[in-house]
């Protein structure tokens, strides 16, 4: 009678089990993206790179080319439609932002309301640095100098010995 | 005391950003519209495919858009609200039904009332994008220049209305 060898059949399954978990996000990323033709391939980086920066508004954690909601899908359109028609990413982003605003970029501009979001972290990278500077020298003061108390006792444990 | 005082600082600073955090809602996004010039716009009607509404014809009143559709199920909660509004006479309501399939539209009206004096069927949603509209229901008031003066996302409140809405209407009728 022939025998299974159950040890590399498993391993095989195994391995057929991962590669089609790889598989998966390839599968549901392939609904969320029309095909476009365009003329040239410097509208397609275009459209790539905007699609990429600019927010779904819906689902505020991803960007127009993650998104699969309705509003994303109108807004791809509108910006296939608009690098078509010759117009320029900053022509583009500029209608994005006359209609929702900041928010619709993923990087935020520069500019008077946001200066506190783009310093801010290094305000606290800075504070936190002073504060460590000042601990460290503390703490290395009181270990380098110890007490005439503590060096008498210490001589007297010296002489014990 | 003083080694102290420090970390109770920050601490204090700290609860004041997160308690300034928790009254913040990231699902409404100030818009960039208010006291622009409201998005022109000439779409066809929901009852007549061939009849048009424009913006410019509103010129010279205070009205209200009120972006719906059937298949918002917050609109419904919102629209017994907009339909005592509208019974008031005080103020115009123009309805921009967005998205949305004609005869289900027309069926919603029939079952939950009326209030609007036309309606703007937006099919494509393009009216939507120049308003920059997100989320349905979402509502603007415009005054007699065509300047968009409010805008409300989401459904209205019994509360919103009679306290930022209303008002807001009779300052802008009040004006030249």
């Amino acid at each position: 009678m022939k025998r299974l060898t159950p040890k590399y059949n498993l391993s095989l399954a195994l391995k057929q089990c991962c590669i089609a978990l790889m598989l998966l996000p390839l599968s549901l990323l392939a609904g969320s993206i029309e095909e476009h033709e365009f003329d040239t391939p410097a509208q397609e980086a275009i459209y790539g790179q905007l699609i990429k920066e600019l927010r779904c508004l819906v689902c505020q954690n991803q960007n127009l080319a993650d998104s699969n909601a309705d509003l994303a899908k109108d807004l791809r359109k509108k910006t296939y439609e608009m690098v078509k028609a010759g117009k320029t990413q900053d022509q583009i982003t500029e209608f994005m932002i006359t209609r929702y605003g900041d928010f619709v970029l993923y990087r935020p501009p520069v500019k008077s309301t946001t200066y506190l979001l783009w310093i801010g972290p290094f305000v606290f990278l800075l504070l936190a640095l002073i504060g460590l500077i000042r601990f460290s020298r503390r703490k290395k003061q009181t270990t380098d100098t110890p007490s005439t108390d503590e060096l008498n006792t210490a001589k007297q444990h010296l002489k014990d010995l | 005391m003083n080694k102290f005082l420090l970390p109770l600082l920050g601490f204090i600073v700290l609860v004041g950003f997160l308690a300034a955090g928790l009254k913040l809602d990231p699902k409404i996004i100030p818009s960039p519209l208010i006291n622009k010039a409201a998005p022109i716009f000439s779409v066809p009607t929901l009852f007549a495919e061939n009849e048009t509404i424009s913006t410019e014809k509103m010129l010279g009143k205070v009205w209200l858009m009120n972006v719906w559709a059937s298949w918002c199920a917050a609109c419904r909660v919102e629209h017994p609200l907009i339909n005592a509004l509208a019974e008031q006479n005080l103020i115009e309501i123009v309805g921009l039904n967005y998205k949305d399939e004609r005869d289900k539209a027309k069926q919603w009206l029939k079952v939950f009332g009326n209030p609007y004096t036309t309606i703007a069927y937006d099919f494509p949603g393009d009216v939507g994008i120049d308003y920059g509209v997100y989320g349905v229901p979402e509502s603007f008031l415009i005054d007699k220049h065509g300047q968009i003066r409010y805008k409300q996302i989401g459904p209205f409140t019994a509360q919103s209305i009679e306290e930022e809405l209303l008002p807001l209407i009779h300052t802008l009728q009040a004006e030249s």
